[in-house]
């Protein structure tokens, strides 16, 4: 109320802060140094292939991630790449990975839809078979697929991260449904999604200490690069790029001063 | 400009050419010898630039063509699909989107050049007015691209803009209508959006090729807004001397957009864009794409009826009347001075028509209720005193100064300009 009473005034005096206010008071991102940010930034590894272990373990009991496959995982700049299978298809972390799912193909001769074990090619399957079944097993809300959820949400890595992170006991004036959660950096706040990280959930394959802090970076990490798995080659090749223009820029223009030395303009 | 042709076939195949079909006299002609006014500075670059930018486009979307799908269910994963699985296909996808907005900086900077030096006044209305055809086509291009993704901005921008026809009145409705294909942006729409997105380059490409011939009988305007009266003192050839030097500009522009295209290549989209189109979630702000925004803030800064005309149709005339006015530009300024350098009051005039069109983009961009930082009012009060401003720059300020205004003394040559001007 006395937020409300504040932004009206704070509106009629024509103050600027009043924006926020008006819009809705989602906490602004937590920066955060990644690995992969900057020009020359490269994705960790080991942080992407432990990301990929808390999304198995824990993010897809609830979200898909549609775009994905497995030999993603194994081809060039993913967390799994090896110079001995140039075809992530043969890349044995891969098909390991691949073989712990189960994926419907068909039909075969008879007709009939079956189960198999899935191969590098298969996407990752999915939680739910439809939206409606998610819904339904989520009290009515969607858990939106993460292939590209970095890219999606304004503030990036940085969002993800904060709303990992971000929950907290909700303030007295908030209203929050059954099934619902506080999420300061939540637009609105309210968030169907329970506080999906907490200490020792996961038992890290390499050793690292599970802490929520190191977690919510390790999953970002690698929601990251699902989303984006290029980026390094694309940096390496904007530098060469670059480069290049950069001294085919200068060879024209002394080109340019040579063909008008004696020519005033 | 072009003189009697100085070719001279060298070679026997070039002489059994030239006398049947004068297709190397032609490129001779228009791209060698042709006599190019000695003082164009480098705001005469961006002519070069914007065709390399067309052919970018052009290639980088037949290449995408072959991959995209264009079905309301397949086509946001068949564009994800290309920059994850088709070789090179981030990078083609990259260039394209961002393809599109180099074009349109340096359209608009070309634009600027055109209205600051003149370049739209006699004999040069008919070249100004095709180059404005073009700029209507690369908006209907760009407008239709953008809606191909059939991401959320995708799908809901189509709405808005369509949406716009329906203020029409009368017919409105049923033009919308048939623009759809059916009762919404859907499966129809998408499809011969992107029919049409394939089309119009070519198009622009045939009305380049006009506006090149309209420049070259002419030839070039110059930043002292004089004619070539002697081509030996006056002009260059073309070649070597405007291709090295628009070669330069156009490798120094490569580099900024090469650091977009390797280094940001999502800035300049919007978030939403990767959340696939859907009917039932609108989002929360819908805003187009960066280079429609001045238009966007002047569609919203009419929010008020002007007698029978509704404020949505007033602001869909306004939208368009801000690009019509541009055709009657070279009979709205009364002025036989072509270039601002010689024109001190309305060069003033001019420089905050640009702050105007600028801030114009900005108050697109913002929620028009939210206050102007520093200012305290409301962005829809700074989007109406720009647009009336924007007009105002056409159908007053143009026209009065033109008459009223006393203009520097102007150089005798171009040859004069340069010589007296020791500046270079």
């Amino acid at each position: 109320m006395m937020t409300r009473i504040f932004a009206a005034a704070a509106l009629a005096l024509g103050l600027s802060a009043a924006a926020s206010a008006a819009e809705g008071n989602a906490h602004a991102p937590e920066k955060h140094e990644w690995s992969h940010s900057g020009p020359f930034g490269t994705y960790d590894d080991h942080a992407v292939q432990r990301g990929f272990q808390i999304y198995q373990e824990v993010c897809s009991s609830c979200h898909s991630m549609d775009l994905m496959r497995f030999r993603n995982l194994g081809q060039r700049g993913g967390p799994f790449e090896s110079e001995q299978f140039p075809n992530p298809n043969d890349n044995l972390v891969v098909m390991q990975i691949a073989s712990g799912y189960e994926v419907q193909d068909g039909p075969n001769e008879d007709g009939d839809m079956f189960m198999r074990t899935a191969l590098p090619s298969d996407a990752f399957p999915g939680p739910f078979d439809n939206e409606q079944q998610a819904r339904a097993s989520n009290g009515g809300a969607y858990p939106p697929d993460l292939s590209l959820i970095v890219k999606a949400r304004s503030g990036g890595a940085d969002y993800i991260r904060s709303l990992l992170l971000g929950y907290e006991e909700a303030p007295h004036d908030a209203h929050l449904s059954p099934g619902q959660y506080y999420n300061a950096y939540f637009e609105g706040g309210a968030i169907a999604m329970a506080p999906p990280l907490s200490e020792g959930i996961v038992t890290y394959a390499d050793g690292t200490e599970a802490t929520v802090e190191q977690m919510a970076e390790d999953v970002v990490t690698f929601l990251t690069w699902a989303g984006d798995p290029h980026m390094e080659t694309r940096k390496q090749m904007g530098a060469m790029v670059l480069i290049f223009l950069f001294f085919f820029a200068i060879l024209v223009y002394l080109a340019y001063r040579q063909v008008w030395a004696n020519v005033k303009h | 400009m072009s003189g009697p042709s100085t070719y001279k076939p060298s070679t026997g195949i070039e002489k059994w050419l030239d006398s049947r079909l004068p297709i190397i006299r032609l490129g001779y002609d228009s791209f060698v010898d042709f006599p190019t006014p000695r003082n164009l500075n480098y705001w005469w670059t961006f002519g070069g630039i914007l065709a390399v930018f067309l052919m970018i486009q052009i290639i980088s979307g037949i290449v995408l063509a072959m991959h995209y799908v264009a079905h309301e269910d397949y086509a946001f994963d068949s564009v994800q699909r290309i920059t994850r699985d088709v070789p090179f296909g981030w990078l083609i996808q990259s260039m394209h989107a961002n393809g599109a907005s180099f074009f349109f900086v340096a359209v608009y900077l070309h634009m600027f050049r055109g209205l600051y030096y003149g370049s739209y006044k006699a004999p040069r209305e008919i070249l100004w007015i095709l180059g404005v055809v073009i700029y209507l086509l690369m908006m209907a291009t760009a407008f239709m691209g953008y809606v191909l993704p059939w991401g959320q901005m995708s799908y809901w921008g189509a709405m808005v803009i369509t949406n716009l026809i329906g203020a029409l009145p009368f017919v409105g409705d049923a033009i919308r209508e048939w623009l759809w294909g059916g009762f919404s942006v859907g499966q129809a729409t998408l499809n011969r959006f992107f029919s049409l997105h394939y089309l119009l380059p070519f198009v622009i490409a045939g009305v380049v090729g006009l506006h090149i011939w309209a420049l070259h009988v002419p030839g070039n305007g110059n930043p002292a807004g004089l004619e070539i009266k002697d081509p030996k003192k006056d002009a260059l050839p073309f070649h070597p001397y405007y291709t090295v030097k628009d070669g330069f500009a156009i490798i120094v522009y490569l580099m900024v957009f090469a650091t977009f295209v390797f280094y940001m290549p999502g800035v300049l989209g919007h978030a939403d864009n990767y959340i696939e189109a859907n009917p039932l979630s609108t989002p929360a702000h819908i805003v187009p794409e960066w280079y429609f925004l001045p238009f966007y803030a002047i569609l919203r800064a009419v929010t008020f009826d002007i007698g029978p005309i509704d404020a949505k149709l007033g602001g869909v005339l306004a939208m368009f009347g801000a690009i019509a006015i541009l055709f009657v530009l070279p009979w709205l300024d009364t002025s036989k001075v072509r270039s601002m350098r010689y024109r001190p009051l309305t060069r003033w005039f001019f420089i905050f028509f640009v702050i105007a069109a600028l801030g114009l983009g900005w108050c697109g961009a913002k929620n028009p209720d939210d206050p102007v930082p520093l200012l305290g009012f409301k962005f829809v009060y700074l989007a109406q005193f720009l647009t009336l401003y924007y007009f105002a720059y056409f159908l007053v300020i143009l026209p009065v100064l033109g008459i009223i205004e006393k203009p520097k003394d102007r150089p005798a040559s171009i040859e004069a300009s340069v010589l007296g001007n020791d500046k270079s």
